[in-house]
């Protein structure tokens, strides 16, 4: 069994009550860190602890936190990304439904080191119904005196609010969800100047995923360094994976980083194997955003060596035989899965939510779209490949925000490893007509 | 401005204790929230009266409305049947049969994706990746998430929701 932070007490029944949840050692570190911390400590331990965003970008939280402007006159803010909607990504929910106080009381440690007297929690606006879960639980804290004016009898204060996103994917990047908690469209702004600098109302912010949140607590009350002795190398503690697609056993794990690719797909305390008894084709190991890979390619790196879940692993070998962490959404493809007809749907997502800002973007992800969606439907054309490699280029890196990157490689990375089926689908459009068509030979059988 | 549609006595105290959650000077921030509880208030659409009414409560211009509420897909700006039945067409739910969802609804009710059944009961609507992606294939209704659909379970739903 590995370490569990953050799902150690899942099992417990009412969890979501605030004396069942301070009954397994819950709000003990807002306790330790208003009593017997400053601000700037519970900051130093979080950098200790070398915990990195778990929303996608891995970034070092300390050091994020590191950032935030100080005696700038105005009041600071911490802002929890709750937004979760990177295709294959559930893991947040899954948190927020079953264990809402750990989430809370890591926004109230967070606060206290960043200095933040009013802290929201940004959520998708289609949770509905954990926004009343999250609000109970928000009252729960302020009856027990975690929340509101002097907490615990400090002198720190705290207000906590849960703010609706209107439904919109692009508001996950924070700069993108700022402006939508501003009462605005969900337009990235151009960086910098950082959040850290000029964020929400123009005062210095700091946005984190729910999940980098919830592990302050575990973090402040065990010290830093006992984090980070768990994982490998640069990527510390516990991760959750949401694992999808066509496993036996989809679902929410939290897994120690560094644990073997092979182990998390294949063994029963994880995702069980594939469905069916079929052979695995293809993993998305980080979210629909980053690149796809082949089975041999997810289960070993190029260098032959084991894949293990870990930030450098797993991007070992760079875009050309490496993928991402990314959010922890974890797509398996069996062997009958269609790889043209999924990045076709992924573009689709992608135009769908690209806000239209930055026109390589706009523009790129409808053009994928459709040269896609000519070639799934056996109206394509030989060129159409490196068509779509020249638009994927085109948009990378050319744009406001991430967005474009995130379109751009699940096209690029299919065509780099499953260039076979994008040129079946044009040279046999009868052989692929019926959406759930046989499996799409080797180069070798065709 | 005089407008046709109101907040109840309810959706006024809520969408004030709402505005108190922003430092003063920033209720526009409501502005998501709010469009919200009219669009609840509204039998689940956005009308121009209705958003000229949020505009007017909030102090804000017409446009910074509008504009607003045609950028997030949760507001519809045309009326809708009584159940939108929202069902998730990304990747991992097409993985688990979402497009079989799909087709399985458009033939039993009749209607294509976007449209409203002639009775005004349901509208179908597909949406990007709900989060559901270990229990697919899904759909949304209201504040209900219906994970794991077969034929039988929609046939319930269905039932249920009165066709």
């Amino acid at each position: 069994m590995s370490k569990k932070i953050l799902l150690e007490h899942i099992a417990t029944p009412n969890l979501t009550n605030i004396d069942v949840y301070m009954g397994t050692g819950g709000y003990k570190s807002v306790e330790k860190a208003v009593k017997t911390m400053t601000p700037d400590e519970v900051t130093e331990e979080v950098k200790k602890s070398g915990l990195r965003g778990r929303g996608g970008a891995g970034f070092p939280t300390g050091m994020k936190w590191s950032f935030l402007a100080k005696n700038t006159g105005k009041p600071s803010y911490l802002v929890c990304n709750a937004d979760e909607s990177e295709p294959g990504t559930f893991k947040d929910r899954y948190l927020m439904e079953h264990n809402p106080h750990s989430l809370i009381e890591g926004m109230i440690t967070s606060s206290y080191a960043l200095g933040a007297n009013t802290s929201y929690i940004y959520m998708r606006g289609e949770f509905t119904w954990i926004f009343p879960i999250l609000e109970k639980a928000i009252d729960e804290a302020y009856s027990k005196g975690f929340l509101g004016k002097n907490i615990l009898g400090s002198d720190y204060s705290l207000d906590l609010y849960m703010h609706p996103g209107g439904g919109a994917y692009i508001c996950g990047e924070e700069t993108a969800l700022l402006e939508s908690l501003e009462g605005k469209r969900g337009n990235p702004r151009i960086k910098p100047p950082f959040p850290a600098v000029w964020g929400l109302y123009g005062c210095p912010t700091v946005v984190n995923n729910v999940e980098t949140i919830a592990d302050v607590p575990w973090i402040v009350n065990h010290g830093g360094d006992e984090f980070a002795k768990i994982g490998i190398g640069r990527s510390t503690g516990t991760k959750l994976i949401s694992a999808c697609g066509n496993i036996n056993k989809p679902g929410v794990y939290e897994i120690e980083l560094g644990l073997p690719v092979e182990e998390f797909i294949f063994s029963d305390e994880y995702c069980g194997g594939i469905a069916g008894g079929k052979k695995m084709k293809a993993v998305v190991a980080g979210g629909s955003s980053v690149p796809i890979l082949p089975a041999e390619l997810i289960l070993k790196t190029a260098k032959g060596e084991p894949r293990l879940m870990t930030y450098e692993s797993l991007s070992d070998g760079g875009f050309a035989t490496g993928t991402m962490l990314g959010s922890g959404g974890f797509i398996v493809f069996d062997e009958n899965a269609c790889i043209v007809r999924n990045t076709w749907n992924f573009t689709q997502f992608y135009h769908h939510e690209s806000c239209g800002q930055c026109s390589p973007c706009r523009e790129g992800t409808g053009w994928m779209e459709k040269v896609l969606h000519r070639i799934e439907n056996g109206h394509g054309n030989m060129r159409d490949i490196d068509l779509l490699v020249d638009v994927a280029r085109k948009i990378e890196g050319n744009t406001i925000c991430p967005l474009g990157d995130a379109a751009a490689w699940p096209v690029a990375s299919a065509i780099r490893h499953f260039r076979h089926e994008f040129e079946y689908h044009i040279l046999h459009p009868d052989k692929v007509k019926d959406r759930n068509h046989a499996p799409v030979p080797t180069l070798q059988e065709a | 401005m005089e407008t046709k549609f109101q907040f109840s006595a309810e959706a006024i105290t809520l969408a004030n204790k709402i505005i108190n959650r922003y430092p003063e000077g920033k209720s526009k921030s409501a502005l998501l929230p709010l469009l919200h509880i009219a669009q609840g208030e509204n039998k689940g659409w956005l009308s121009v009266e209705a958003m000229d009414y949020v505009a007017v409560f909030l102090k804000l211009q017409p446009i910074e409305v509008y504009e607003v509420a045609s950028f997030y897909t949760m507001y519809n700006l045309k009326p809708v049947g009584k159940y939108v039945l929202e069902v998730c067409r990304t990747g991992p739910c097409c993985l688990n049969g979402a497009e079989d969802v799909i087709d399985y609804l458009q033939n039993k009710l009749g209607i294509k994706v976007g449209e409203t059944t002639p009775d005004g009961k349901f509208t179908i609507k597909t949406v990007e990746c709900l989060a559901s992606c270990g229990t697919a294939p899904m759909m949304q209704v209201g504040m209900h998430y219906h994970e794991n659909l077969s034929k039988e379970k929609i046939d319930g739903l269905l039932e249920e929701f009165g066709k």
